[in-house]
């Protein structure tokens, strides 16, 4: 005996050692249920961590438009509204009023990382006799790919753009037969005395990972697509990522309010992508929840088995001079035992389902499907409910054996 | 504190009954008077349902009587919490069970060890020390580190009286110690309390149903119908 460990430590050992069939088994079920729970919050961080890269990768954290147009009506006095029919006018593209200014102001913000003007418009990609409508983005490379990091989605050429150079998407290459270094014109609605026809080299191709993208999207320097949307020295949009891509909502509302402009996050944007994620996190927590609730179950059972098989046992004890506390406690310890050896076998046995789940779920190119990460956290988190767990479920039996009275229990 | 020289057990009035406020309310023992001085040698003894068993779990601490006055070295039971009476119990008393009842998760040293273990909380070598000292006193030094499920039913039994000596109280409580041992074995253990009683000054009540084993004791109490009824001094 350890002259370090006390009796309740030492005696919930013993009971465990010496019904090791029934301890081993009770733990074997705790470990299966904290791996089936690390490896299933693992997936699924791993799969939402999976799409915010692809959505985020693409897409700044919030996008500054200028407030929308709206038709004032002729007479203002309530009384004639119902007479009156306000018409909403089409959104014509403007810039951003001093958008300078806003820049400035967005840039002093400590949780602003990045900010970006582009100006985008409409426009036709027209090679020979055939013309494809695109979204035209003016770009000012530095800035942009700090935001969206086109220089990874570059599949050839570079991303690197000449004043005359134009990036297209691997769709819309395809379509017009375009290689790096071809040529291709870029027209707007404005005439082409205004500037509303130019010819650019393409400088790269690049891979969004969205066949539309892919197709619509092309990016010139900001002030070429200034001149081709009639814009000069004008932005229409301000791209600005945040360090934490999750506030994006509460900033977007302040800047709303307080530098009226058009901000919306991309938490707004891809709502249903965000209502997707928040729908399976709470199937994945009620799995979690049902894991551990069997879990709870089989410690409980486990141990109310062994309250019964020692109650002659306990009798002894407290003729003895052992406490209800002392009788209680050596039971809890059982309990936590348990579950502490059951959460470092199950995270063992989870970090295998996630080895294997990485050796063998694989694309048929051989690349990971989604990359999983061990998170630390998560062990530790987990390993500390189980360890509670084993102890909540053992407050039951435990309390049943500190009541045994000592003469039925003896006399068996 | 309790007193170390007065009686070392002192009944008063002791009534039990049981399923009280319910019409099969029975009094089982009716206003029980004894008193054991320091170092007797007792066995107590009576037919099947006379009410030895309550007896015994009144006196050992293990049950209340329903009135009357329990006293355990002078210190009145009466008011005590479950907590002072399981202290006073470890502290006092020792119990030897007809089925010697060890902990078979434990060895034979670590059995006698752990009425120590339970009043301290922590093991330590001087308590180690003192159980071996205990199993050689009952002649079972060499087995000291087996289990306690692979023992004989005797050997057993000696532990389970080391076991009952480790606190070093006052009175042990017996109940059929031998009852459930051959011949032999029998007379080894009572020798052995027999041994006790005599260097230690320890005092003994033993429960029997053995009329040749109460008669070698030194006083026999007899209880008929719940209530007591002194015999003779053996010799």
């Amino acid at each position: 005996m350890s002259p370090f460990l006390p009796f309740e430590v030492i005696a919930a050992f013993r009971f465990l050692v010496e019904g090791r069939r029934q301890s081993l088994l009770t733990i074997i079920g705790a470990a299966v249920g904290v791996s089936v729970v690390i490896f299933m919050a693992s997936l699924l961080a791993g799969v939402q961590a999976n799409i915010f890269n692809r959505v985020l990768s693409t897409q700044a954290h919030i996008v500054i438009s200028p407030p929308e147009e709206e038709a004032l009506p002729v007479r203002k006095h309530e009384a004639d509204l119902d007479i009156a029919l306000v018409q909403k006018p089409a959104q014509r593209l403007r810039s951003i009023d001093q958008w300078q200014a806003i820049v400035a102001n967005l840039r002093k913000r400590p949780n602003v990382t990045a900010v970006s003007p582009t100006v985008a418009g409409a426009a036709f990609a027209v090679l020979g006799d055939v013309a494809n409508p695109v979204t035209l983005t003016g770009i000012e490379p530095a800035g942009f790919f700090r935001i969206i990091d086109l220089k990874e989605k570059i599949v050839s050429g570079t991303a690197d753009l000449t004043p005359e150079g134009i990036l297209v998407g691997t769709k819309l290459a395809a379509d017009l037969g375009l290689t790096v270094g071809e040529k291709l014109r870029v027209r707007t609605n404005k005439s082409a005395d205004s500037g509303g026809d130019q010819t650019f080299v393409v400088d790269g191709i690049f891979d969004l990972g969205n066949r539309d993208a892919n197709e619509r999207s092309t990016y010139v320097p900001l002030r070429a697509a200034q001149s081709l949307l009639g814009l000069s020295g004008g932005i229409t949009t301000l791209s600005v990522n945040l360090d934490d891509p999750y506030t994006a909502e509460t900033v977007a509302e302040d800047l709303r309010n307080s530098l009226d402009v058009n901000a919306e996050s991309w938490i707004k944007t891809f709502e249903q992508v965000f209502t997707a994620l928040r729908t399976q996190s709470t199937a994945n927590y009620t799995i979690q929840f049902f894991v551990g609730v069997a879990v709870a179950l089989g410690i409980s059972s486990v141990l109310v088995v062994s309250v019964v098989q020692r109650s002659r046992e306990i009798g002894i004890l407290r003729a003895m001079g052992a406490s209800r506390g002392r009788i209680r406690r050596v039971f809890l310890t059982q309990g936590a035992t348990i579950g502490l050896v059951g959460s470092i076998a199950g995270s063992l046995l989870g970090i295998g389902f996630i080895v294997l789940w990485r050796l063998f779920a694989r694309n048929p190119d051989g690349t990971e499907f989604f990359p999983i990460t061990l998170q630390p956290m998560l062990f530790l988190r987990t390993g500390l409910i189980a360890t509670m767990t084993g102890v909540l479920t053992a407050l039951l039996p435990a309390q049943s054996a500190a009541r045994l009275n000592p003469v039925d229990a003896i006399r068996g | 504190m309790a007193e170390r020289n007065g009686p070392v057990l002192k009944l008063e009035g002791v009534r039990k009954s049981f399923n009280i406020g319910t019409p099969a309310e029975t009094e089982v023992l009716h206003g029980i008077d004894l008193v054991l001085e320091r170092g007797e040698f007792c066995a107590l003894i009576g037919p099947s349902g006379s009410g030895k068993s309550t007896l015994l779990n009144i006196i050992g601490l293990l049950d209340r009587p329903t009135s009357g006055r329990l006293l355990i070295e002078g210190k009145d039971t009466q008011g005590l919490d479950d907590a002072a009476q399981t202290r006073l119990r470890g502290h006092s008393i020792g119990f030897v069970f007809q089925y010697h009842h060890l902990i078979s998760a434990f060895s034979a040293a670590e059995n006698v060890m752990m009425p120590l273990l339970l009043d301290r909380g922590f093991p330590n070598a001087a308590m180690r020390t003192r159980a071996e000292d205990l199993l050689s006193e009952v002649g079972l030094e060499k087995w000291k580190n087996n289990p306690a499920s692979h023992m004989s039913g005797g050997q057993q039994q000696r532990v389970a009286i080391a076991r009952a000596l480790a606190m070093k109280p006052a009175l042990i409580l017996a109940d059929e110690p031998t009852g459930n041992l051959d011949t032999k074995s029998a007379d080894d253990v009572f020798a052995m309390m027999r041994r006790v009683n005599v260097e230690q000054g320890t005092t003994f009540l033993i429960v029997t149903h053995n009329m040749e084993l109460a008669a070698q004791t030194d006083r026999i109490i007899e209880i008929v119908d719940g209530r007591l009824r002194e015999s003779h001094g053996a010799a």
